[in-house]
């Protein structure tokens, strides 16, 4: 892997390898240091042109935890507000002598434009609507840890499908590594055309729920557009919120994930929000693991250390 | 025009042994030239003296017009002015191209068109003809100084870059403007409709994630529009057009007589929104490359006459408003170059068949069907171009001063080898201080 931009161009095999060397992180990361010299003397930059507090945070924990340092470019105070290109901005960031951009951009593509303007490995962080292929990792990787395998996993896909960058990393990462996937949506939040994408899709989460090992629910995204899409946040629980009802209908082992942050209420009810089956915390420890995993292998860590 | 102000320096030229598209058709003939027209069509005439252009295995015929050219002049020269724009439309063959108002300041009036027709004179490579806005500012809210502009020479009346959305103030242009005898243009995309939409709505915009823009924007414009068409009665073209079902209206609508033409862009008939995966924004325009169903029907539409025109909408960007993510670069190719070469690529035209839809159909449209768009006959002003229709080329260099052109790196099929302008060449001899120009 030169960079680690899509989950919809991986294999199986390059998936399976990071999900095993997260695993070796979890582990270290429950060590009373939980640190390892992997990256000593790399420097990692995070340049999240797009607000963002938990995947930076994260990043940045998992360049530390392999000891490497960290240098971090932060929008709102920088030179883009005076006109600067991104262009010029990643150039200038590079020749400061950074070894590998962890990049989020509200634009589709942007990850790749810097992949061409730079000479070290670009990590995506979430471009757009299109990708997010960390968020995909450690989702893999709590249901990994949780079943055992995805081979077989019945997981629905519920909410804002068709604004979701989480979502389209995860029907890839999850059809890859043997899943069923379902989307669930109403229709002005599916996805205009689903050709060739290895999903079934449907607008009831009732009718779904039985069958489903997991279900996987999407943040309500009220600052996108601003453009009414459903009638009512009251509606919209009443059709695909996740409640204690529906909880309740499904399989004993079924868990409900959520990539955060969650908006109570509306998409996930409180009381399954702090379900112990609702496995949202976890996902945010093995964020760290996984993203510890992406850059010990883009960086050509030593295993052995 | 004013051709007696130019520094004019009659000559004599001899276009031999080429195809030429004459009065009674295609017909194998050589081409005299003398003081800016044509002066003899016939086989095997004597050179005299003349400079010879050796046009075997070519087509001759009327230089090409554009309906539809960005020349960014007044207000955004870092990418084209009309110097470096006409000279890539000689390069490409035309003759006459139709500036659209979208400048800075736009050309809403008077004085603002003949600056861009003057400096097209200036310039000296093709006739500039200045189109002019509907609406004043190109806001869409009153009309333009459509009076001043019909005296400057103003034929083609548009706020291309923007759909007129609102029906009265259309209807009220379009009442104007054809009782002056002009044409309303129109740059058919419904706002709502394509919201803050990138790029066509359909599977690979659902797969980017990125907000696209249905075929529907235009054909409800263009539905629309022609409603106002048989209210007013006012000749009606729509721009770029691009999708299949805009097409069928434009189709039932001639049927129905109304008077109504159409466009297309080379790179709407060459590309489709597959390329858009790359995200690569040398891709992005308005409207977007739509689906290959689209482009199949483009095509079709070209050859049997529902679209009139190949208008390139050449629209040069700098580097570094194209060097940005998709979402966030300017919208626009670059193409006059190669407009003939990417037709005939796509669609195979015949020698008659491209000549009428890159030059007497657009020519007609344009109101300059006087000095333009003319069969090879002699007495007629020598606007002529010489295309070699079967050589290979891969584009790698434009005398645009912008180079976001999709062809740049394709195989192309069809090259223009001379252009000239009332007698005087243009592109491919003795351009300027008899140098050979590229």
């Amino acid at each position: 892997m030169r960079h680690f931009l899509s989950t919809e161009t991986a294999t199986h095999d390059e998936l399976t390898s990071l999900l095993d060397d997260a695993d070796a992180f979890v582990e270290v990361l429950q060590r009373p240091i939980p640190k390892v010299p992997a990256l000593r003397g790399k420097t990692v930059a995070t340049l999240f042109f797009e607000a963002s507090t938990r995947t930076k945070m994260s990043f940045e924990k998992a360049a530390r935890a392999l000891s490497a340092d960290t240098m971090s470019f932060a929008p709102g105070t920088s030179s883009l507000k005076k006109g600067e290109s991104l262009k010029d901005t990643v150039l200038t960031i590079q020749a400061m002598g950074v070894d590998l951009m962890v990049v989020r951009h509200e634009a589709t593509g942007a990850p790749w434009r810097v992949a061409e303007w730079a000479v070290v490995p670009v990590v995506n962080a979430g471009d757009g609507a299109h990708q997010h292929p960390t968020q995909a990792l450690l989702d893999c990787l709590t249901l990994r840890q949780h079943f055992g395998s995805l081979e077989g996993l019945r997981i629905g896909i519920v909410g804002d499908i068709r604004h979701s960058r989480v979502a389209r990393s995860d029907i890839h990462a999850f059809a890859i590594l043997g899943a069923e996937v379902t989307l669930i949506a109403p229709p002005t939040l599916q996805p205009l055309d689903v050709t060739g994408w290895p999903v079934a899709m449907t607008s009831s989460l009732d009718e779904s729920l039985t069958e489903l090992d997991a279900v996987y629910v999407l943040r309500v995204q009220a600052e996108r557009g601003g453009a009414s899409v459903f009638p009512s946040f009251a509606e919209y629980r009443q059709r695909f919120g996740m409640t204690a009802a529906r909880l309740a209908v499904m399989k004993p082992d079924a868990v409900v994930l959520h990539p955060g942050p969650m908006v109570r209420g509306i998409e996930i009810d409180a009381d399954v929000a702090d379900s112990p089956r609702t496995l949202v915390l976890r996902q945010v420890a093995n964020g760290v693991a996984v993203r510890m995993a992406v850059l010990f292998q883009l960086l050509g860590g030593d295993r052995h250390e | 025009m004013n051709r007696e102000e130019d520094e004019y320096v009659p000559q004599h030229f001899l276009i031999s042994a080429g195809s030429v598209f004459a009065a009674q058709g295609p017909i194998a003939a050589d081409v005299r030239i003398r003081n800016g027209v044509i002066a003899e069509v016939g086989a095997g005439l004597d050179p005299g003296g003349a400079d010879v252009i050796d046009a075997a295995g070519c087509w001759v015929g009327p230089g090409l017009v554009d309906l539809h050219v960005h020349l960014r002049e007044p207000g955004e020269e870092h990418k084209e002015d009309v110097a470096s724009g006409s000279a890539a439309a000689a390069a490409g063959g035309f003759t006459a191209i139709v500036a659209m108002p979208n400048t800075q300041p736009p050309i809403d009036s008077g004085h603002l068109a003949r600056f861009v027709a003057e400096r097209g004179r200036q310039a000296g490579r093709c006739e500039v003809i200045p189109a002019g806005c509907i609406s004043e500012g190109r806001g869409g809210v009153r009309l333009a100084h459509l009076d001043e502009l019909w005296a400057a020479g103003v034929r083609v009346f548009t706020d291309d870059g923007d759909t007129v959305a609102d029906a009265g103030l259309l209807r009220r242009a379009m009442e104007y403007i054809a009782q002056l005898g002009g044409v309303v243009a129109q740059h058919a995309i419904d706002p709502g409709l394509a919201g803050a939409g990138f790029m066509h709505e359909g599977i690979v915009s659902s797969r980017l994630g990125m907000q696209g823009i249905p075929a529907e924007a235009e054909e409800v414009i263009v539905a629309r529009d022609l409603s106002l068409v048989r209210l007013t009665g006012s000749r009606y073209h729509v721009q770029h057009l691009s999708s299949a079902g805009a097409i069928e209206l434009v189709r039932a609508a001639k049927d129905a007589g109304l008077p109504v033409t159409a466009e297309v862009t080379p790179h709407h008939l060459m590309f489709d929104h597959e390329v858009v995966a790359t995200t690569d924004s040398v891709y992005k325009m308005m409207p977007p490359l739509r689906t290959a169903d689209d482009v199949a029907a483009l095509r079709a539409a070209l050859r049997d006459g529902t679209i009139d025109a190949v208008a390139t909408d050449h629209a040069p960007h700098a580097a570094h408003e194209k060097d940005v993510p998709f979402e966030h670069a300017a919208n626009g190719v670059t193409g006059l170059e190669w407009a003939v070469a990417a037709v005939l690529t796509t669609t195979d035209l015949d020698m008659a068949t491209l000549f009428d839809r890159m030059s007497v159909r657009p020519a007609h449209i344009a109101g300059i069907g006087d000095r333009h768009g003319l069969r090879v006959t002699s007495g007629a002003p020598a606007n002529l171009v010489v295309i070699d229709p079967t050589t290979e080329t891969v584009p790698t260099t434009t005398l645009s001063q912008s180079t976001n052109s999709p062809y740049l790196g394709e195989r192309l099929r069809g090259a223009v080898r001379f252009t000239m302008l009332d007698g005087r060449p243009t592109h491919g001899v003795a351009a300027t201080h008899g140098a050979v120009a590229p």
